[in-house]
């Protein structure tokens, strides 16, 4: 994919991880932190984060294209940060990994819980809504801990005018990742080759002769039903 | 080649996409296992048993009596090294996509996630997975001598045969700490009785096309006449015609169905990506051109209010034979 011309956006399920870190620190004062991994363009995400409300920000420069490289780079930045959360989108909407959240765990030996659609803290304790096939699973976490954010965590705000002209002056750090070595190698990307029938007729007023036929392409040639 | 295959329990039964990826791993080609990991892993090695591998590798532990990902994590390494395992698949459900990586990280071994399809070539893997909302897919190598996959569900078939001669069972001990345990699971919740769209073989769907909540029973009837699971589009759970849970899409929920009905759904990328797997899409929109048409395998072109109902009779027809 050539990167030329594509606005980079602030992935999406990252803004609510940003937006409960915000409502986070206003409930309990502190300080959010909005850390990424890539090229000069991830800037433009962090400005976004900081633009919401995020007080400041960190650029890791390196490669993203393997997911423990992104994920060892991100565990050492993050250490000596020492957060007491740590926030992330449950999925990045190019690679749809998932896996940056349960790799940070292993690499910071610290709890984490993924697809979160609700996050509550009393004391240290994080108590965590997975949403899972058929239904939810109830998570509790000893704090310092790592939540991934589904969508309906909950409502990102737009970023203010004032907002956006203060996060201007808020500083981007810019650290240079080591990651490990990678430990995979994109061999090609294509587009899906699955091929459709494309077998549409129109129902032109004849609905019981529309569903007949359906109802006999599927299970004549189909052979579902 | 061993490849270790972890089994996912639910409501004391093995899960549909272990068995799935039991059958991926004999696809992939090797010597294939299983691992057991729970507080009494008993009820479920002699399950194990009764599936296609050659050894069934259990550990377990009191403090596993609630699902802690951290501990299944250590446990899940500790085995594939007991087992020498090359490979090791999980299913791509929400536990596993999390418990994949987890063990990759253990095992120093890369990941591919959500796997729609291996080649393996003398021993070269090489894993696609769907990137881009599934706009494309990217054809991935581990480089790494252990190698870690989650296999998307709904793709293979579950396998169900027994094994030539009954698997072995060895008990694996696991060191657990206690910080194994700092995040577990309190309660698991599940919708009684409807079936979840991401397990279920066919999935009727409806989208703005339907105009209101008040005509969802049109959907509900033709779902129930195919033994199907209700979806909904992003547009309508949004509008809170229908709850978050039957949203396939993005930032839904990934299926991938023998059957995906879709009605009066444009086809938005969006809602694409969600449902673009499906072995078989019938699209029913009122637009001839709604970019539904383009992956749909059958469709018509039409008010659904007219036919939906018609189409209903007639699908009861054929199911009853």
């Amino acid at each position: 994919m050539d990167p030329a011309g594509v606005k980079f956006i602030l992935n999406p399920y990252d803004e609510f991880a940003v937006e409960e870190a915000l409502r986070l620190r206003d409930k309990f004062k502190g300080e959010v932190t909005a850390i990424s991994v890539g090229a000069d363009n991830a800037k433009e995400a962090i400005r976004q984060a900081l633009a919401m409300g995020a007080d400041k920000g960190i650029l890791v420069k390196g490669d993203k294209s393997d997911s423990f490289q992104v994920a060892d780079m991100l565990a050492a930045a993050i250490k000596p940060l020492s957060p007491d959360l740590i926030l992330l989108g449950k999925q990045s909407i190019d690679f749809d990994g998932m896996e940056i959240a349960s790799m940070l765990s292993e690499l910071l030996d610290l709890p984490a819980a993924t697809v979160a659609v609700a996050l509550n803290i009393e004391g240290n304790k994080a108590t965590v809504e997975k949403e899972v096939e058929g239904g939810r699973e109830t998570i509790q976490l000893d704090m310092p801990c790592i939540v991934a954010a589904q969508k309906g965590l909950n409502e990102p705000r737009y970023p203010s005018l004032p907002n956006i002209m203060k996060a201007k002056q808020k500083p981007i750090q810019e650290v240079s990742g080591a990651p490990g070595a990678k430990r995979t190698e994109i061999v090609e990307m294509t587009k899906p080759e699955k091929k459709r029938a494309n077998k549409i007729v129109k129902i032109d007023g004849n609905a019981s002769q529309a569903a007949h036929e359906l109802a006999r392409m599927l299970h004549e040639e189909a052979k579902i039903i | 080649m061993n490849i270790l295959v972890y089994l996912e329990e639910r409501n004391g039964r093995i899960r549909k996409p272990s068995l799935e990826a039991i059958s991926a791993a004999h696809a992939l080609g090797g010597t294939v296992h299983a691992a057991v990991i729970g507080a009494e892993a008993n009820a479920l090695v002699e399950q194990a048993k009764t599936l296609n591998v050659q050894t069934v590798f259990a550990a377990s532990d009191a403090r596993l009596a609630k699902y802690s990902s951290r501990a299944t994590a250590r446990a899940l390494a500790e085995i594939a090294k007991q087992a020498n395992a090359e490979v090791v698949l999980v299913g791509a459900t929400g536990r596993g996509k999390d418990l994949a990586p987890r063990a990759a990280i253990r095992l120093e071994a890369g990941y591919v996630p959500d796997v729609t399809a291996f080649t393996n070539s003398n021993g070269d893997i090489v894993a696609t997975h769907p990137v881009y909302a599934g706009k494309a897919q990217m054809s991935v190598r581990v480089t790494t001598p252990v190698k870690v996959f989650s296999t998307r569900p709904n793709l293979w078939k579950p396998s169900k045969d027994a094994a030539a001669s009954t698997p072995a069972v060895q008990n694996v001990s696991v060191s657990f700490q206690d910080t194994d345990f700092s995040e577990h699971t309190t309660a698991l919740t599940l919708s009684q009785g409807k079936l979840d769209v991401a397990e279920a073989d066919i999935i009727v769907s409806g989208g703005r096309g339907m105009r209101g909540p008040e005509h969802w029973t049109l959907i509900e009837n033709l779902a129930e006449a195919f033994g199907a699971a209700t979806g909904a589009s992003r547009a309508v759970v949004d509008a809170g015609w229908r709850p978050h849970a039957e949203q396939v899409g993005q930032t839904g929920k990934t299926v991938s169905p023998t059957l995906y009905v879709a009605i009066g759904i444009s086809g938005a990328v969006q809602h694409l990506a969600g449902m673009s797997s499906s072995k078989t899409i019938v699209a029913i929109n009122k637009d001839e051109n709604a970019p539904i048409f383009s992956i749909a395998d059958y469709g018509l072109v039409g008010d659904a209010f007219e036919v939906l109902p018609a189409l209903t009779e007639e699908i009861k027809k054929l199911r009853s034979h």
